[in-house]
């Protein structure tokens, strides 16, 4: 009945406990003292009733009346406990919430920050998705065992204080809660056991669900293509089905139970009835204290429950705060102290830089760069030309700093990116990535990234780009709310804007990772006409189109990851590899 | 990911607010509850005897109150204990409590059947419906929004199925035969339980409401939440690259910050519902007692009887705490239940011919007639297209961004119907062409190559109803892609993985031409990506597109220069009109727009090798 790791579960469950009371210790104390105190109100009430019952109503209905003053004090009694006890969830539930909510917080600001700091390769082993369930459902699941916290803590008051109240009344009646409680520990127990695997199979058949259901709408256009709407259906119904088969056996195996641990303390009431009965013949109890007795069992099935609900969540809350913990293993990227300063117009080397994906430790590293070595001077504009996985996007990335070479390095104006750290990159190279991303913020803030720049050089850049047009045409112009509250921009117009984001950094090196590729030709044409205009700046283009690479000086001929030649379009085109790239390029784009 | 959204036209309509949510509060709870009953006929099968069941399980409730007043009543007296009466009365009502486990367990069951036999129709109605509404209502901005609808929201509805509505169900029931078997001891007491709790009722009511607002707000700032920390994950390059991790994280905080106070406002209903409540309880028992004892008998009440009240008045308040509880997890049921009504309660905007007649195989001639086209709540984006596309023709699409090519195009796949006018394919109207036919005959390439997460084989073969492997393999044969194929770890056996993101774009393409190769259309709407692909794969798509086009017409969105330029026709689109129609050297003769979009194209992409 209870597995080997059991144990450590506990004290894994125990640990997490601690850690919130020790982050937020003032609301856990007063949720768990309230809850004491209504494990005094709950006994306390059912002496009072008791005590009522004899002194009161027995008195003032079968006997000769009762004063008037006895009545009033009883009901006193009764009603000022009632106030105690109500108060006392208040309190407890709000400060227990308190405490799970503040524990949260603390979570998902540690988690969050632990992302911002994390070096780039952490990103490489973990989907989107599963990140932000760290931050979201594990931090939820973790802290739900929090919740039933100050209640169980006190529930062992309650459990202590009933058994003396009943100790006090007869030892009998401790017998019968002796052998009742734990009897409905253990159905309670087996009860968890039983729907543990029907309901972690329902789990996983909710993800199945779901993801047909994302996968359907997503490819909605095609499914509509191809007139697959039935079959879709089809599918989905039938996941569903199985969903609503496995669901049921979980309440099958609830139901098993369930009445059984709910009658439980009924069938004790009706032992504790016939006993007492016997006592009351033997002038052992009174009625009052009999039926103290019997009220003091209809409470005590809740504690019960409430720690067989803490019991039940502790497993998987312990699980998911593993998870945490693993993303706060995580160590933070050094950052360097204070980087030299680099002026803007550098140079920019890449000295024998090889570059293995993914890194180790995640599968077999295949080499993307082996020894790439190249200088571009100050002010030049180089284009990067190769055949798809020749390393090109790479090279933009590693000198970004976004990554890191396995070996060799990069400099700029002779300091090394490593040294200078990601925010001192920042302040020399301004990348455009090959897939463009936007921030459901507005065009502005998409554009300064956070920094005030005058509004005539937002609007300079914007026509530099092209995109001060449908800019103006937006309904709020440069104010507008871009992503999933917002105006949906076309490729084209993102990669616009993501040329415009770099280049109001005034980069000394402004690096293009094929950032025109879903332009429209005439406005891509402006475009670069523009960029080939201002000459103070040093250009770095990964280039598919004839027209994209003639905007460069000197092009940078790349294959299996090395720079294999060096020189103009013109002189390059001598290079059969080069010159047949350029033609396949040719062929197909026109 | 983000460049091949192919929205070019789309773009505007997604300025409407896409949900258009009437707010729930204006609604009611019960307005709901007719509605959804209304819609789901499983939730009235066998109601009858569920609720017989279920009163039967609650009347087991009160069997040990009321065995305790016989006992005291009966059992006990001044006199002394009748310890065998006390046994027997005991024995019978260990008996029944037996018998109610058993009849719980039965009862339980079904209820939870008839919970999921709803869930399951409302699921599958409901994701049915979606498949049904037009490519006009499926736009970017709303598709998380209708995935959310068969899943989160039939999940919010689980989690009251599984709890909060067995829990009405059961503590109505035994509310009222708390209630019922309180009157038979005396009405005047009952009166009195009932006066005490009538309070209540306003308050809870007026919390729900403020609840409601609350839980809102609270899952408002979640889904804010949740967006920066997708955000932060999701730019990260841009973030390391651009020096914004401090901005970002600022914004992190703001976030994580505003949902905790937005929780601990919606938490002081939480706290609050549950000691009133049981005050309110403890209150109607002293009341009780109070009036009981003072009446002296005269509301011809024994002790046992006031005894066994204080029990069943104590009955009360669990069942209404556990109701206050509920209240809540109600709502938020109910409004993930109006959520899914509402898309339920969409007009389809495309309504499926029934029978209709076929269309001819073979090279198929489209007319399209006055045919305008808005959003719905947009502005008009085609204003009036007429034009007639020969049997066979090859004809290009061209237009700037936003010009309405791209919509013109889906009203020929029938993705949508023209709000004005008509399109005739093989002299059939699209809107009475049978659905079978239509499928067949006309077939729209996507830009985007989604693929199903499963096999190359199956992708293909999803491209008609019935098709096979052997299809499959047939297609690939007929665009000449065997050697990709062959070149594909598992050959046709490979996995595409989610979306298809395991194969590259340009290869996705291939496995969507040969999908439509599979159904062989009579009309072919090509929608070009823009995305560069690497040359290798462009040129087999080249080639597999010739191919594919033999002997069909077609309709191609073109973003190439060369398409155009071999096309029989090209219709030049200029916000939302056919400026321009004819062969390439007409028009390029011409001058017009079409001459310019030219010149642009030819100054960016045929600057001769040398």
């Amino acid at each position: 009945m209870v597995s080997v790791d059991e144990p450590t579960v506990a004290r894994r469950g125990a640990r997490l406990v601690l850690r919130s009371m020790r982050a937020h210790p003032i609301p856990h104390t007063v949720g768990i003292l309230a809850g004491n105190v209504f494990a005094f109100t709950v006994v306390g009430f059912t002496i009072v009733v008791g005590r009522v019952t004899d002194e009161v109503i027995i008195p003032g209905l079968d006997g000769d009346g009762l004063a008037g003053r006895s009545l009033l004090s009883g009901l006193a009694a009764i009603l000022l406990i009632g106030l105690v006890r109500g108060v006392s969830i208040m309190v407890r539930r709000y400060f227990n919430m308190t405490a799970v909510l503040r524990t949260r917080r603390t979570w998902r600001l540690a988690i969050t920050d632990r992302y911002l700091d994390a070096p780039r390769s952490y990103y490489w082993s973990k989907p989107t998705g599963e990140l932000l369930a760290h931050a979201d459902a594990d931090v939820e699941t973790a802290m739900s065992m929090l919740m039933p916290l100050a209640f169980s803590v006190s529930v062992g008051a309650l459990v202590v204080v009933s058994l003396i109240s009943l100790l006090v009344v007869h030892p009998l009646f401790v017998l019968v809660a002796v052998l009742l409680f734990p009897t409905l520990a253990i159905i309670n127990r087996a009860y968890v056991l039983a729907v543990e695997d029907p309901a972690a199979r329902a789990q996983a058949i909710v993800g199945r669900v779901s993801a047909i259901a994302h996968e359907s709408v997503d490819g909605i256009m095609v499914v509509k293509t191809i007139g697959r709407q039935d079959a879709e259906v089809g599918r989905f119904a039938a996941a569903t089905a199985d969903l609503r088969r496995e669901r049921l056996e979980v309440y099958r195996r609830q139901s098993l139970f369930q009445p059984v641990i709910y009658s439980l303390p009924n069938l004790g009431i009706l032992v504790l009835l016939l006993v007492g009965a016997w006592l009351i013949s033997r002038d052992s109890v009174t009625i009052g204290e009999l039926v103290q007795a019997m009220a003091l069992f209809s409470i005590l099935t809740m504690p019960v429950q409430i720690l067989g609900y803490l019991f039940q969540q502790m497993p998987r809350s312990v699980v998911a705060m593993d998870r945490i913990d693993r993303v706060m293993d995580v160590e933070p990227e050094l950052c360097p102290g204070s980087p030299p300063p680099v002026p803007e117009l550098v140079p920019v080397v890449y000295e024998d830089v090889v570059f293995s994906y993914p890194p180790a430790g995640l599968g077999s590293p295949t080499p993307v760069l082996n020894g790439f070595s190249a200088r571009i001077e100050a002010g030049e504009s180089v284009a990067l030309v190769g055949a798809t996985g020749s390393g090109k996007s790479t090279l933009i990335a590693l000198l970004a700093g976004v990554i890191s070479p396995t070996a060799g390095k990069i400099t700029l104006g002779g300091v090394d990116v490593d040294d200078l750290g990601v925010d001192g990159t920042a302040s020399v190279v301004a990348p455009v990535f090959q897939e463009t991303f936007l921030f459901a913020d507005t065009v502005r803030e998409n554009l300064t990234l956070g920094r005030s720049v005058p509004d005539p050089e937002v609007e300079r850049v914007l026509h530099l780009v092209a995109a001060d047009r449908f800019v103006a045409e937006l309904p709020k112009g440069i104010d507008t709310p871009l992503g999933e509250r917002g105006v949906t921009l076309s490729g084209g117009q993102r990669q616009r804007l993501a040329i415009a984001r770099a280049l109001l950094r005034r980069p000394g090196v402004l690096a293009l990772d094929d950032s025109t590729s879903a332009v429209d030709p005439t406005i891509e044409a402006e475009i670069l006409a523009n960029l080939r205009a201002h000459r103070g700046r040093t250009l770095i283009v990964v280039a598919h189109r004839l027209a994209t690479i003639r905007l460069a000086d000197r092009i940078l001929f790349l294959d299996d990851g090395r720079a294999v030649a060096d020189g103009t379009h013109e002189c390059l085109l001598d290079i059969p590899g080069y010159a047949a790239l350029i033609r396949a390029y040719e062929e197909a784009v026109t | 990911m983000s460049y091949l959204d192919g929205r070019d036209v789309l773009g505007p309509d997604t300025d409407h607010d896409p949900r258009g949510l009437l707010d729930i509060e204006g609604v009611g709870a019960m307005a709901v509850f007719r509605r959804g009953l209304a819609a789901s006929p499983e939730l009235r099968s066998g109601v009858g005897l569920t609720a017989l069941m279920a009163l039967a399980v609650a009347g087991g409730k009160l069997l040990v109150p009321l065995t305790i007043q016989f006992v005291l009543d009966f059992g006990i007296s001044a006199d002394g204990v009748n310890m065998g009466r006390v046994s027997v009365l005991s024995a019978i009502s260990i008996v029944l409590v037996g018998a109610s486990i058993l009849l719980g367990r039965a009862t339980y069951y079904r209820l939870m059947r008839t919970a999921e036999d709803f869930l399951m129709g409302l699921r599958v109605r409901t994701f049915a419906h979606l498949h049904r509404l037009s490519m006009a209502e499926h736009t970017a901005s709303r598709r998380g929004a209708l995935v959310a609808r068969v899943t989160s929201d039939v999940e919010t509805l689980t989690q009251f199925a599984q709890w909060g509505a067995v829990s009405w169900i059961i503590n109505l029931i035994q509310i009222v035969a708390v209630l019922v078997i309180m009157s038979i001891y005396s009405w005047q007491l009952t009166l009195v339980t009932v006066l005490v709790h009538l309070p209540l009722a306003p308050i809870l009511r007026w919390m729900q409401r403020r609840q409601l607002k609350a839980y809102e707000q609270v899952r408002t700032r979640v889904s804010d939440t949740l967006s920066e920390v997708s955000e932060s994950l999701q730019g990260v390059d841009v973030v390391r690259a651009y020096g914004y991790r401090g901005p970002t994280r600022a914004r992190l905080h703001r976030a994580i910050g505003r949902q905790y106070r937005e929780e601990m406002r919606a938490q002081r209903y939480f706290s609050l519902v549950l000691p009133l409540t049981d005050i309110t309880g403890i209150a109607a028992i002293a009341a009780v007692i109070g009036a009981g004892v003072h009446s002296g008998g005269s509301w011809a009440v024994t002790s046992g009887e006031l005894v066994a009240f204080v029990f069943l008045s104590n009955m009360l308040v669990g069942p209404i705490t556990e109701l206050g509880e509920v209240l809540d997890q109600t709502q938020t049921a109910l409004a993930g239940w109006w959520k899914i009504l509402e898309v339920l309660d969409t007009d389809l905007d495309l309504i499926e011919p029934i029978g209709g007649p076929g269309v001819a195989v073979g090279a198929l001639a489209v007319r399209v007639e006055g045919v305008q086209f808005a959003y719905r709540g947009g502005d008009r984006v085609l204003h009036g297209l007429d034009v007639c596309l020969p049997a066979g023709a090859a004809v290009a699409v061209v237009g700037e961004t936003g010009s309405g090519k791209t919509t013109f195009a889906k009203l020929l796949a029938r993705l949508a119907d023209p709000t004005a006018g008509r399109v005739l394919v093989g002299g059939v109207d699209l809107t009475v062409m049978g659905v079978e036919d239509r499928h067949r005959a006309l077939r729209m390439v996507p830009q985007d190559g989604f693929l199903f997460d499963t096999t190359v084989a199956d992708n293909i073969a999803f491209g008609r109803s019935g098709a096979d492997r052997g299809d499959a393999e047939q297609a690939i044969e007929d665009l000449g892609l065997g050697w990709w194929v062959d070149r594909l770890p598992g050959g046709l056996d490979a996995r595409v993985g989610e979306r298809g993101e395991s194969l590259s774009v340009g290869e996705r393409q291939l496995v969507a031409l040969a999908r439509a190769q599979v159904a062989d259309p009579g009309l072919l709407i090509l929608d070009e990506a823009t995305s560069a692909v690497d040359p290798e794969t462009e040129q087999a798509l080249e080639g597999a597109l010739e191919r594919l086009a033999k002997g069909r017409t077609t309709v191609s969105v073109a973003h190439r220069l060369t398409t155009a330029e071999r096309a029989d026709l090209v219709l030049v689109f200029d916000r939302g009109r056919i400026v321009e129609q004819g062969r390439h050297v007409d028009l390029v003769d011409a001058d017009g727009v079409y001459a310019e979009l030219h010149r642009s194209w030819l100054g960016n992409t045929r600057p001769v090798l040398r």
